[in-house]
């Protein structure tokens, strides 16, 4: 059994009307089945409202299932006992970074977890020196988070992650509140975690370019999961993408209309060199 | 107008004022208020006026900075004044129609006015010298004997440190909702206070929707980080009393014995 496993998770919303009779009940997520191995970098994608982050809130016991199970590190979720112990093992970044910064100083806020484990003064002190460094913004160590750009508040947010020392990161679309290059940071710290500290991520998000690299994606619509496989398998079907109302990155689309228009290039090519090479060998 | 309250802000510096705990701090801020209020006469106001002079010139914040706090509540001590002098029953010195004015009364306003200037002084001086964190930090502790009263002293604490964190966001916020309104034809300037008043509502209600979107979702943060209240919670920057923390307990209690033996040293002409 891997670090975090679903079997047959559903999670139900009750739809009341003005009277508070249920009017209709909404299946959020509907019998999602997944597996995902220490240290592997996941993607999830999905459009808005397809119920990724809902299923991403049942990963740090946010939210316990209606039916089926969620696993985390071999701990039930829905057992009450085990909730704190699942959301130290995995942390979770959330979209604003303005609402999930809690002191007005930067480094204390990276200290907030580790506080509420109950973890000694010395100790907290080297874990947030280490958090801060890990995303490179000890600089701002004591500056207060409102003067930060969006990329550095979400960089503290993993720092604060981070110092809870977890085993995996869910980040639920970090980036869709920043500029382009805050996004370029966020997504450079999340992958170098992922490479020299061995954490597991868990990465949703409506940015294909964002996901290449990733080991596996799950594709995620109206609460089920409708494909999974690796970036090249995935951006290979390019028109099924288009059908679920994804985009697809832009190089892979250029290929995409190319093998159209009858140039032989192979499928899901997911980088600017690869393209090149392709194109290059053609001629 | 929000800027000009001093109360709660803080002047960043280097001083032993700012190097003290704050517990001692607030402690120190009680005694003298206590003091403020036990002393009754000229040579005792005085003898305070000295000692807060000190005290600023210690705390290197100028003095400006200090006294724009008195400016913000202007309006509440000429009303202090005004009941004093007015509804203060006694021998009679002056009086036009209704309005008497006795000599008690004006005994009463003179040292209400007083009281008042070094109530706000006093406090000033202690926020300006504190950070919002040592400040809820402190208050935490001093607050904590509380607890057996089951009083949330860690909650209210946490509730400050949330609210100072979240009063310039929302400051940034209802900035960008006004100007979203005026963009769309609003006006905030022009009319009677009702009438501005008024126009300030549709700036209140989103502020207030986004205010409870904030909450849910600072609530849902701290709950992902393992937060659950204030108990099993150890501390990054624990307070630790040092040599000049008893020093200044010292001073204020000696300041507190002063306080109450300055009753004896009425000068003559205070008796009128």
């Amino acid at each position: 059994m891997g670090i975090i496993k679903s079997d047959k998770l559903t999670y139900e919303y009750i739809i009341r009307d003005e009277e508070g009779n249920v009017d209709s009940i909404k299946k959020a997520v509907d019998e999602v089945s997944i597996n995902v191995e220490s240290g592997q970098f996941i993607a999830i994608l999905g459009h808005n409202g397809s119920g990724k982050s809902t299923f991403a809130k049942h990963i740090n016991a946010i939210l316990t299932p209606s039916e089926g199970t969620m696993w985390v590190d071999g701990k039930d979720s829905s057992d009450y006992d085990n909730t704190w112990d699942i959301r130290q093992t995995a942390g979770m970044v959330f979209q604003n970074p303005d609402n999930q910064i809690i002191s007005p100083v930067v480094e204390e806020d990276i200290g907030f977890g580790p506080e509420n484990l109950g973890v000694k003064t010395e100790e907290i002190w080297e874990r947030v020196n280490n958090a801060l460094e890990s995303v490179k913004m000890t600089k701002y160590r004591s500056k207060s988070p409102n003067r930060l750009s969006g990329g550095q508040k979400q960089r503290v947010a993993i720092a604060g992650v981070l110092a809870m020392e977890p085993k995996c990161i869910v980040l639920d679309e970090p980036t869709a509140m920043l500029d382009p290059n805050g996004r370029k940071d966020v997504i450079k710290t999340i992958t170098e975690l992922n490479k020299s500290k061995n954490v597991t991520i868990i990465l949703i998000t409506h940015y294909m370019e964002e996901v290449v690299n990733a080991d596996k994606i799950f594709v995620i619509d109206e609460g089920k999961v409708v494909m999974e496989g690796s970036p090249r398998e995935i951006f290979s079907q390019v028109e099924r993408l288009k059908e679920l109302r994804l985009d697809v990155p832009q190089v892979t689309l250029l290929a995409h209309e190319l093998k159209k228009a009858g140039l032989p290039v192979p499928l899901g090519i997911l980088t600017k060199e690869e393209l090149e090479d392709a194109i290059c060998q053609l001629f | 107008m929000i800027r000009d309250i001093t109360i709660g802000q803080y002047y960043q510096g280097d001083s032993i004022l700012h190097k003290l705990d704050p517990r001692v701090k607030i402690i120190g801020t009680i005694i003298f208020f206590i003091d403020i209020f036990i002393i009754n006469n000229i040579c005792g106001y005085a003898l305070m006026a000295l000692f807060l002079a000190m005290e600023i010139k210690i705390s290197k914040v100028p003095f400006s900075f200090i006294v724009k706090g008195l400016k913000s509540v202007i309006i509440i001590m000429l009303f202090a004044l005004a009941f004093n002098l007015f509804l203060t029953q006694g021998t009679v010195v002056f009086s036009f129609g209704i309005l008497k004015i006795s000599k008690e009364g004006i005994r009463m306003a003179v040292q209400m006015l007083f009281r008042l200037i070094y109530l706000i002084l006093g406090s000033s001086l202690m926020t300006l010298t504190t950070t919002p964190n040592d400040l809820t930090d402190g208050l935490e502790r001093v607050m904590a004997p509380l607890k057996l009263l089951k009083v949330p002293v860690h909650e209210i604490a946490m509730m400050m440190a949330i609210a100072l964190r979240f009063i310039p966001i929302l400051i940034e916020e209802t900035d960008k909702i006004m100007k979203a309104q005026l963009a769309r034809g609003a006006d905030f300037e022009s009319g009677s206070i009702i009438k501005k008043a008024k126009a300030m509502v549709p700036v209140l209600v989103p502020l207030f929707i986004s205010a409870f979107r904030r909450a849910n979702d600072l609530a849902m943060a701290m709950e992902a980080r393992c937060y659950r209240g204030g108990e099993g919670r150890s501390k990054m920057k624990p307070l630790k009393y040092k040599g000049f923390d008893f020093t200044a307990y010292f001073i204020a209690i000696i300041m507190l014995v002063i306080a109450i033996f300055s009753k004896r040293f009425n000068l003559p002409f205070e008796n009128f």
